[in-house]
């Protein structure tokens, strides 16, 4: 039963970056912990693997509307080495309930954006999977 | 590439790769805005551009905490794989249902999970 919450869980997580342009990592993270019975740095860690092949569907079916700058993205995923090293060695040296209070700040911030988004008059269009304007 | 543009992709690079790093997210949620504002980005292009570098900096991470014994690579498939369904699904309704709606309801659901984390 936990593994079905915990995969509708991820579904969703895969259905909010389809449709409104956030990442799933914020809704994998809980549901490991949850259901799952994780420890939140292994949790995060975990949903790190999943991030990739999820990121990596999005942005092949991103490139196919035209809204991927391909050497951009390359340049700031690269850029992105000592950062995550910092974030990790972080995440590693903390408490777990440091953490998890960190990550529950992190998910109104998230929150607070989707109002923001969905108050702002003449909202766009959700930024992926719809063809592009420009060409 | 401008020395102006390099720098700036650095620090945007960096921030994102520090927010994936720390929360076990993807970083998009630093590095779309960033892009927005200091490269004069589209939302689209930069959610599409963010994509390609979480691909990158994703594996940046799973493979640093995997150095720690921290992945569980049967768990990750559990939220993983029905999160690629998600993806296709997300994108297949997204004409039925109106975006505010979805945003305010998964910001609901974003409320519940910060709630249960804090008590």
């Amino acid at each position: 039963m936990e593994y079905v919450a915990a995969a509708a869980l991820g579904f969703l997580g895969g259905m909010l970056g389809g449709l409104v342009g956030v990442g799933g990592g914020v809704l994998f993270v809980p549901a490991l912990v949850i259901f799952l019975d994780m420890t939140q740095v292994k949790a995060e860690s975990t949903s790190l693997l999943a991030i990739i092949f999820v990121a990596a569907l999005g942005a092949y079916r991103q490139y196919g509307y035209g809204n991927v700058r391909m050497r951009d993205g390359l340049v700031l995923g690269a850029f992105g080495l000592v950062g995550v090293a910092g974030g990790v060695a972080i995440s590693n040296s903390v408490s777990g309930r440091t953490l998890e209070l960190l990550f529950a700040a992190l998910a109104l911030l998230i929150a607070a954006q989707l109002v923001r988004r969905a108050l702002k008059p003449g909202s766009p269009s959700p930024p992926r999977a719809r063809a592009p304007e420009r060409p | 590439m401008t020395r102006d543009r390099l720098l700036k992709l650095l620090l945007i690079g960096t921030a994102g790769g520090l927010f994936s790093g720390l929360f076990g997210v993807g970083g998009g949620t630093i590095i779309v805005p960033l892009l927005i504002f200091w490269l004069a980005y589209g939302e689209r292009e930069a959610t599409g551009t963010s994509l390609l570098a979480i691909v990158i900096i994703g594996a940046y991470g799973a493979i640093a905490q995997s150095l720690y014994g921290n992945v569980n690579p049967g768990n990750a498939a559990v939220v993983g794989i029905p999160a690629l369904a998600g993806v296709v699904a997300g994108a297949a309704v997204q004409q039925r249902i109106p975006e505010r709606l979805v945003a305010i309801l998964f910001a609901a659901l974003l409320v519940a999970t910060a709630v249960q984390f804090i008590f």
